[in-house]
């Protein structure tokens, strides 16, 4: 084939018959993926946390209420009132950032890779919740903005109508909240959906981070996975299903 | 057996293309895949169409140059090569879908037929190690252990079929450089380039315009020769060694 056909045969696609120079492993795909790993790390590490807060609810009002102020003061004075929660929301919010970024621009390129669609196109060897991850993630980006909205920024009580302090404590906050079987219903599938992203999520960070070098190890890391999205989901389901049968009550 | 095939058609890589239905019978049980399709051509032939093209070459499962996605799977429901399915796989009176590999850095050059010079490209960028020619060194001057050898036996076994590629959804070729990078990594001859062939190898990837690995697990279900997923695993820590050390 003629020197001149090869390059015209290539114009149109993103492939080019040229050779790289000067590759660099941080502007890589790779590093993408590293930093969707690390982030979701931290994620992890948050909604463990957040998770053993809210199981707090099942101590009852007093221990409920003073573990959220608690939050607020921990740390004082060699950090400022609410220090430690800044802190936390600022590494949370660059983590998010980041994460969509690398989300976002993987996406794209998966995109392009691919611009002609098989007809037929079976997906032998995938688990369910790793066809979920994408669209998964939207839904779960625009729940934590709904769940700000709800208990952080807004303090709205569903049930009374009253917004701010005037909405309660935390605890009562909480049991209102969970009294309402339409916001109940919202948490569970946003925690089903947790669950999916992180049953994929966690696997995939350790095969990212070289983990998961062997057959071992790749075992070890799928049980992982699986038990961590397990317990982090029926962690938070606990909590709300709790409230509307009946068992934390005001 | 008699069979329907739904197979792309595409006469030139500027033309648009489509699927295509025949009908064929007689088929034999016996006979392989890519058998049954020069049965199909050579009723093509006779009947004045133009037959259908396809690549093959050694047609026993090692060279790699087959490869059609046949109902949704690459290479079929079995775990081997296009050319060593055979018809027994399938039902007599079955609708049989026949696709190219579907990639941006595989471009369609006819029917079936696809350029995978890209994975030679990736390959340029370090899928080998630089010694002096010359006569070959004594074997046992270098002692490679038990484990390492056969890892990088079992992986050196890709055929660079382009499978992995053609089954992941995002279109990567992750699992073809993995097991490269594992082979080279796993062996002593391959340490002394073992950063800058990650590095050099994962930009031509990138480059060629492949998309990103998610993990998913499509291409090891795929591949005929049943690479692991751990591959990827290696290669993404290579990467990390290769970061770490300012590459």
């Amino acid at each position: 084939m003629a020197p001149a056909r090869l390059g015209q045969r290539y114009g149109s696609f993103v492939a080019t018959p040229t050779l790289v120079k000067g590759s660099r492993s941080t502007r890589s795909t790779i590093a993408l993926k590293l930093l969707m790993a690390v982030t979701g790390l931290i994620f992890i590490g948050y909604v463990l946390l957040h998770m053993y807060g809210n199981l707090k609810a099942f101590s009852g009002h007093d221990a409920f209420n003073e573990y959220a102020h608690h939050l607020r003061t921990f740390g004082e004075p060699m950090l400022p009132h609410e220090g430690l929660l800044w802190i936390i929301r600022v590494v949370l919010l660059v983590s998010v950032i980041l994460h969509v970024y690398a989300a976002v621009m993987l996406w794209r390129r998966a995109q392009k890779a691919r611009t002609v669609k098989y007809v037929v196109k079976k997906h032998t060897g995938a688990i369910f919740a790793s066809r979920l991850m994408r669209w998964g993630g939207v839904t779960l980006l625009l729940f934590v903005i709904w769940h700000l909205l709800n208990f952080t920024v807004g303090k709205v009580n569903v049930k009374t109508g009253e917004t701010g302090d005037a909405a309660g404590d935390p605890f009562n906050l909480l049991v209102d909240s969970f009294d309402t079987w339409w916001l109940t219903l919202i948490y569970l599938v946003a925690m089903a959906m947790l669950g999916a992203h992180l049953h994929h999520g966690i696997w995939s960070a350790a095969q990212t981070l070289g983990f998961a070098g062997n057959a071992q190890a790749r075992w070890f890391w799928r049980k992982v996975a699986f038990t961590t999205a397990l317990v982090i989901t029926v962690g938070f389901a606990l909590v709300p299903v709790s409230v509307l049968v009946g068992i934390i009550e005001k | 057996m008699k069979l329907t095939l739904n197979i792309w058609r595409q006469a030139s890589e500027a033309d648009k293309g489509a699927m295509h239905t025949y009908d064929l019978d007689n088929v034999s049980p016996d006979m392989s895949f890519l058998e049954m399709l020069d049965v199909l051509n050579e009723e093509l032939n006779a009947s004045g169409e133009e037959p259908i093209a396809f690549d093959s070459d050694c047609r026993e499962g090692i060279c790699g140059m087959c490869g059609l996605m046949i109902n949704g799977e690459p290479h079929g429901p079995e775990v081997t090569t296009t050319c060593q399915l055979h018809m027994r796989s399938f039902k007599d009176g079955d609708e049989i879908t026949i696709e190219p590999w579907r990639s941006s850095a595989f471009p369609v050059v006819k029917d079936l037929c696809v350029d995978r010079s890209s994975f030679d490209r990736i390959i340029q960028q370090g899928g080998y190690i630089s010694v002096n020619t010359g006569s070959a060194p004594e074997a046992h001057s270098i002692q490679v252990p038990k484990e390492a050898a056969d890892r990088a036996f079992d992986v050196a076994t890709c055929i660079g079929c382009g499978a992995c590629v053609a089954a992941c959804p995002n279109g990567s070729a992750s699992l073809f450089m993995g097991a490269k990078i594992t082979h080279l990594g796993e062996l002593p001859q391959g340490q002394a380039e073992r950063d800058t062939r990650v590095v050099n190898m994962v930009g031509q990837h990138d480059h060629e315009g492949f998309g990103g690995c998610t993990n998913i697990g499509e291409c090891t279900a795929a591949c005929p020769k049943e690479i692991p997923l751990d591959v990827i695993s290696q290669l993404n820590r290579d990467l990390r060694m290769a970061m770490k050390h300012g590459h």
